[in-house]
């Protein structure tokens, strides 16, 4: 495909160019939320979070230090010296000593007050205020200065999301929540579709082809016509809501793509392994244990990620089957949803729950990205 | 006891069931109901085996029949009942009354939207990815890093996409991406060179792309070729293009036209039906990555021989790709299509933590989730179910009978 001719050179920049921006779009909004979720709401709602990524200027009014308490004799003169910004990191470029001219003098120069005073600024900030009796009194001498500041993130948001005990927002016990439905609710459908999905791939008995066509219409059936029959029979058998209820309702949503992956692995194992393993008489158990299941091993990772990923990101699910009005099982896509409506505007809040809940999908996805695309593959019907 | 704890203890009663299960059952078919020795060796082993499968199957049977058979029937026979009046029979009630609603003909009619855009433009996204990246050496970074949205639920999208479109008030500094960018933009020169030429510019290629493969879908047609079916297939390929053409022809207008309100920042989830397509992106975001993948692979899987052949015949790169390339993977385009779709029909965590449904932006799965858990009213609310499924149902006779035919 390489060698569409003649026209390589020119297309492989336009190629390299729009894969460069598309790659950019598709980034840009998550790295959005993941600079906001270091800010402080005071520097969020000040500038956009592009803006804290370069050194930002900023127009600062400055004091030097009371002259009364500081200042010493040279002389005949006195002196007061110190830092404008206590030692902070700061680069001033241009400043000033009027509201009128902020940036007549260049870090390092010196101005004159008139008479003889003079204060000398350098671009660290320190400075030197020199005058007579007289005029080194009062207040300290006023500095405009526009100074660069280094971009600035903190981890206090985090700290408070996640380690604050006390914080009756905090995502900590949602996380543990989530968790908690999560596993089990990966794990039992694969140990259940394993089982059918080798019958429905190694064993002959009537109504297979049935069966498989049952899951296959299965596979779209919309959850949203199960929620009122399921919740009624929830709620009738005594499960009502809670752990229970939900684990067994992802098991039932999730085993429709687990056995339709399964199946469609299986039955491409080779028929040999199978069929010498008979001859020696082992059982169909036997073969399923230890044939079968080390060998699809490929095919569970993919389901286990996709499973997972769909627990662990549901809102829909969690809101019917398990979260109660004491809204202590609340997981974490509901806790985000409760926050967008009672915090809307403060974004150091969403972006560091938000990022808390995908932190963990989003390492899973880099991990096992290999599984996942190879499960989408066998996933798709054909 | 503590909910981790809990369910550590499910995981390993519930796996543990299941293993036992299986072995125990198995266990008892061969020794114990029809043991493989004594006089009847022969036999009890067939039957044995008659009725193994069943055992594998039984409890994924069961789970399927009752979280997602039963519930079919169930959601039927409640959207035609009341539960105020203790379930009563009452017909058609709920239907009539659903549709009476305004609500629910915004949620059908932003669906349709919805299903129009988003599998369309994901798909169109995710095949110029695949094209793209799979003629570059850093192409499989690239393709992760669109892939990755893939992992971000759709709740964590939200919350990303709220903050793009974030406004504040005209004099304070825009912390939405949207909106900054949109500030910038003062009605000189520049502002209509990028908000009107260019877009209309990009309407018209796309306008002219559907035209070419129209043209392309419908030559065929002209000069007789194939049977009835394939001949009102492509009649209705060209329809639609030329209907996607007019359109086009109408935003074009309409941006020539526009007066835009420059300087000013828009609340984006406030614009009434604009912000339907501020929703949509967000799932296209999510969905390209998707179709990408497997049309990559679908490309991937392209004879080799047919685009050589095409070069030797000096076609070039544009006819190579929608003359050699797209034809063949048609079927994956379709699958890609309608995987999207069913998607787009579940919508719902997107829609309920962005507007949830406010400003006419409402879509079924909302309305109906309003319905059941806000307005307590389980007749409509399993109307509107049913009517998603009704519009699922011919993707789910089309996926079967794929599926049918292929084992043959």
């Amino acid at each position: 495909m390489q060698s569409i001719a003649g026209s390589k050179s020119s297309l492989t920049w336009a190629v390299h160019i729009s894969v460069v921006v598309m790659v950019v779009l598709w980034l840009i909004p998550t790295v959005g939320l993941f600079v906001s979720s270091f800010r402080t709401a005071d520097q969020i709602s000040t500038s956009g979070w592009w803006a804290s990524l370069f050194p930002a200027e900023q127009n600062v009014v400055a004091r030097a230090a009371d002259p009364d308490e500081n200042r010493v004799a040279d002389g005949s003169a006195f002196v007061v010296s110190g830092n404008l910004f206590d030692g902070e990191e700061k680069a001033i470029s241009v400043w000033g000593t009027s509201s009128r001219a902020i940036d007549i003098y260049l870090a390092g120069d010196t101005a004159d007050l008139g008479d003889g005073e003079t204060i000398t600024v350098q671009a660290s900030g320190d400075y030197e205020w020199r005058g007579n009796d007289e005029q080194i009194a009062g207040r300290g001498q006023r500095v405009f200065a526009t100074v660069t500041a280094q971009p600035e993130f903190t981890l206090a948001n985090y700290d408070k999301m996640l380690l604050d005990e006390s914080n009756v927002e905090g995502m900590a016990k949602a996380f543990f929540n989530t968790l908690t439905v999560t596993i089990p609710a990966t794990i039992i459908p694969i140990v259940i579709a394993a089982f059918a999905a080798y019958a429905l791939a190694w064993m002959d008995f009537p109504g297979r082809a049935l069966l498989i066509a049952c899951v296959v219409g299965l596979l779209v059936v919309p959850l949203q016509l199960a929620l009122i029959p399921l919740l009624k029979l929830h709620l009738g058998i005594g499960i009502g809501k809670g752990y229970l209820g939900v684990w067994l309702a992802h098991t039932g949503f999730g085993l429709p793509l687990a056995i339709y992956l399964l199946r469609n692995y299986m039955s491409g194992l080779p028929r040999d392994i199978i069929e010498n393993a008979k001859v020696d008489s082992a059982t169909d158990f036997q073969i399923f244990v230890k044939i079968i299941i080390p060998l699809s091993f490929p095919a569970l990772a993919s389901f286990a990620i996709f499973q997972f990923l769909w627990t662990w990101n549901d809102l829909l699910v969690a809101k019917v089957f398990l979260i109660d009005a004491t809204g202590q099982t609340t997981v974490m896509t509901n806790q985000i949803t409760d926050l967008l409506g009672t915090r809307g505007g403060n974004w150091e809040i969403l972006a560091t729950a938000a990022f808390i809940s995908i932190a963990v999908p989003l390492a899973v996805f880099f991990a096992m990205q290999r599984y996942l695309v190879r499960g989408i593959l066998a996933g798709s019907v054909k | 006891m503590h909910p981790a704890l809990l369910g550590l203890v499910t995981i390993i009663i519930g796996v543990g069931a299941c293993i036992g299960y299986f072995y125990l059952s198995n266990l008892f078919l061969d020794k114990v109901l029809f043991p493989g020795k004594g006089p009847n060796a022969g036999r009890n082993i067939n039957r044995a085996n008659h009725v193994r499968p069943w055992l594998f199957l039984a409890p994924a049977v069961f789970a399927l029949g009752l979280y997602l058979g039963y519930p079919v029937i169930e959601t039927l026979r409640l959207s035609l009942t009341d539960r105020s009046q203790d379930g009563a029979f009452v017909g058609l009630a709920n239907y009539q009354q659903m549709l009476a609603e305004p609500k629910f003909w915004e949620a059908m009619r932003n669906n349709m939207l919805w299903l129009i855009v988003v599998p369309a433009a994901s798909t169109a996204f995710g095949l110029l990815a695949a094209q793209l990246t799979d003629r570059i050496a850093w192409g499989n970074v690239a393709k992760s890093l669109v892939f990755m949205p893939m992992a971000i639920s759709f709740v964590g999208a939200s919350v990303i996409f709220k903050l793009i479109y974030d406004a504040r008030p005209e004099d304070k500094a825009q912390i939405g991406l949207l909106n900054a960018i949109w500030v910038q933009f003062e009605g000189g020169a520049m502002s209509v060179l990028f908000l009107q030429v260019l877009p209309i510019a990009i309407v018209f290629v796309f306008a002219a792309l559907v035209a070419y493969a129209g043209y392309i879908i419908f030559r065929p047609a002209l000069s007789g070729g194939g049977g009835i079916w394939i001949q009102a297939a492509r009649a209705a390929a060209a329809a639609l293009a030329l209907y996607l053409i007019w359109l086009s022809a109408g935003s074009i207008l309409g941006l020539a036209r526009t007066e835009l309100p420059y300087g000013e920042p828009q609340a984006w989830l406030t614009l009434p039906f604009f912000n339907n397509f501020f929703l949509m992106v967000v799932l296209i975001w999510i969905q390209t990555g998707f179709a990408m993948v497997i049309l990559s692979a679908a490309l991937r899987g392209i004879p080799e021989e047919t685009i050589e052949a095409a070069i030797v015949d000096g076609a070039n790169p544009l006819q190579i790709f929608f003359r050699i390339k797209v034809p063949q993977i048609i079927p994956t385009i379709t699958v890609v299509w309608t995987t999207i779709t069913l998607v787009v029909l579940k919508v719902f965590d997107i829609v309920f933590a962005m507007t949830n449904g406010q400003w006419q932006t409402q879509v079924l799965a909302n309305y109906m989730f309003d319905k059941l858990f806000r307005a307590n009213d389980w007749g409509v609310g399993s109307a509107s179910a049913i009517v998603i499924m009704i519009l699922v149902s011919p993707i789910l006779a089309w996926n079967v009978w794929n599926a049918r035919k292929e084992m043959r």
